[in-house]
């Protein structure tokens, strides 16, 4: 016998992406629309001869960015290394109470709404009394940063561990596992999607968290990163500095969300159906 | 164990065709009621022998796959009792219960090898170990070659060829399948349907098997039990007195026609009564 000779037994080979073709449809056009929105941007404020310290054009954006990189860098750095440390703090104390949770639904049920109420509470609104609290300003920001950053993760991966095949936990029965077994083959490699979906949610809201954190601490005079370089550019006027802090953010935030969508890419390709392109 | 003890409240008993082999293990008085108050078997007495291929066929809602889940150890019994021949309770020996569900219940994640490889590995197996038995199991269901595959990348037919492989790979004594192929094509199903019949002869497994069926359990299984529902009950137990190897010829019988007119008739009383 063979599957091979069974008309409905082929294997479905996927026929593999050309990366010409992802480059023209997915890279090209909004690149040439961002290029286009900031020609017409130069377009205008030459035009109308809108002063630089109302909005400044692109070009001299790029020159701030340029010559202002000397103190604008190590912001970055402190907002790039608080939002790192955050996003990997959430992940494993997110992971850590899922796991918690999965053990038992009174933990669970225990737990959880405190975890919502976390979530809810706006960081804005928690963020000077934190401040006031912790003595380490940069603890300070991980603790904000971590707050927000926590919640998707708990609720994506605690999601995940529940919804197990049925029968693969029957099996897993039958087949006389124990409950370590059954988390490890079974329960946790279920959970992967939805961590990783998670994961991506949580790489945005840690940036957010920190930026948010840091205005917090700037308007009490605490020098940090990034959003403490706009405000502190806000009241000098120097808005074209401004603009180049605000430029490193995104380009911070859009850096995350392209690395947690490949790894993510990369672990589910082979069997998650998100990861896979569908036919027809 | 003696067939004197297995006492059929059936509608028609006939004598099981595997009667000379012995008992494996015998169903006494089960019922099962679940918490929501409905009664899914009701007195159910059923003895499997050794080698036996037997079908159990029945309307939805009769409890042929409770019979299976029990018989696996997957729930409580309400009442009743369930012996095994050398007088193991069924959790203490899992490892020689095959269960095929009706999903093939792959892991996604795994490829082809290591959803085969899964029972031995909670056995304890390493993996160098385990690779020649595992390969071995792969080859016979037709999918050498397909190791490293993943699960979505194979069509219906055969991920439940691994969820065969799987089940076959543990060596066990007895093979319980729960409508197995009733969500694949005619096509491949008639083609699984042979492969399993070459296995069993092969492997000289104890098949207790799931179908709504009368054409499947008439092609696969020496004995069928036809069960009625509402409560689920057995209300016939016949012989498909045909020998093997069976084939396109036998589908095409008499013999077998008249084999599925008996069941087609046993069937319309258990849906009627």
């Amino acid at each position: 016998m063979s599957a091979h000779a069974e008309s409905h037994d082929e294997p479905i080979v996927l026929p593999p992406t050309s990366l010409s073709s992802i480059v023209l449809t997915r890279i090209v056009p909004p690149v040439l629309f961002g290029l286009f929105v900031l020609l017409l941007w130069e377009v205008v404020v030459r035009v109308n001869q809108i002063p630089f310290y109302i909005l400044p054009g692109p070009l001299l954006v790029g020159e701030t960015l340029i010559k202002d990189w000397g103190s604008l860098y190590p912001s970055l750095l402190v907002t790039v290394s608080i939002t790192l440390s955050a996003l990997i703090a959430a992940t494993v104390a997110g992971v850590a109470l899922s796991v918690l949770f999965a053990q038992s639904k009174w933990i669970e049920n225990c737990l959880f709404p405190y975890a919502v109420i976390l979530q809810v509470t706006p960081i804005v609104a928690i963020a000077p009394l934190i401040i006031i609290w912790v003595k380490d300003i940069r603890a300070a920001l991980l603790i904000c940063a971590w707050i927000v950053a926590f919640f998707p993760i708990v609720s994506n991966t605690t999601l995940g561990l529940n919804s197990t095949d049925h029968n693969l936990l029957s099996l897993m029965q039958l087949y006389g596992a124990s409950r370590r077994q059954v988390f490890w083959n079974v329960r946790l490699p279920s959970a992967l999607p939805y961590f990783l979906g998670g994961l991506r949610i949580s790489g945005g809201l840690a940036l957010i968290g920190a930026v948010v954190a840091e205005f917090v601490a700037g308007t009490g005079g605490v020098s940090s990163g990034l959003a403490f370089r706009i405000l502190e550019s806000s009241y000098t006027l120097q808005i074209p500095r401004m603009f180049a802090a605000l430029l490193l953010i995104t380009g911070t935030g859009i850096l995350i969300f392209l690395v947690l969508t490949f790894v993510s890419h990369m672990i589910l390709r082979r069997w998650h159906e998100s990861a896979i392109r569908r036919e027809g | 164990m003696t067939l004197g003890d297995n006492a059929r409240r059936s509608a028609s008993v006939l004598r099981p065709v595997s009667g000379s082999q012995p008992a494996l293990l015998t169903l006494k008085g089960v019922s099962k009621a679940y918490s929501t108050g409905v009664v899914a078997l009701k007195n159910v007495d059923l003895t499997i022998h050794q080698g036996e291929f037997i079908s159990l066929l029945g309307p939805s809602g009769c409890g042929k796959s409770t019979v299976l889940r029990l018989i696996a150890g997957l729930g409580e019994l309400t009442q009743g009792s369930i012996a095994w021949q050398d007088g193991r309770n069924p959790l203490a020996q899992k490892t020689d219960i095959g269960f095929v569900f009706q999903e093939p219940t792959l892991m996604p994640w795994a490829t082809v090898f290591k959803n085969v490889y899964l029972p031995l590995k909670l056995r304890g197996l390493s993996k160098s170990e385990a690779r020649d038995r595992v390969n071995q199991a792969i080859e016979q269901v037709g999918l050498a070659g397909f190791g490293d595959s993943y699960p979505r990348e194979l069509s219906g037919g055969m991920k439940m060829r691994v969820s065969i492989a799987r089940a076959l790979v543990a060596q066990p004594k007895i093979l319980l399948m729960d409508e197995p192929f009733a969500a694949l094509d005619e096509i491949t199903r008639f083609r699984l349907n042979d492969d399993l019949l070459r296995l069993w002869a092969e492997q000289q497994w104890t098949v207790v098997f799931v179908t709504h069926s009368v054409y499947e359990s008439v092609y696969l299984s020496n004995r069928i039990v036809v069960m009625s529902a509402r409560p689920g009950r057995v209300h016939a137990d016949m012989v498909v007195d045909a020998p093997y190897p069976r084939n396109e010829e036998y589908r095409t019988s008499v013999v077998y026609n008249d084999y599925c007119r008996t069941a087609s008739t046993y069937l319309e009383q258990a849906m009627t009564s």
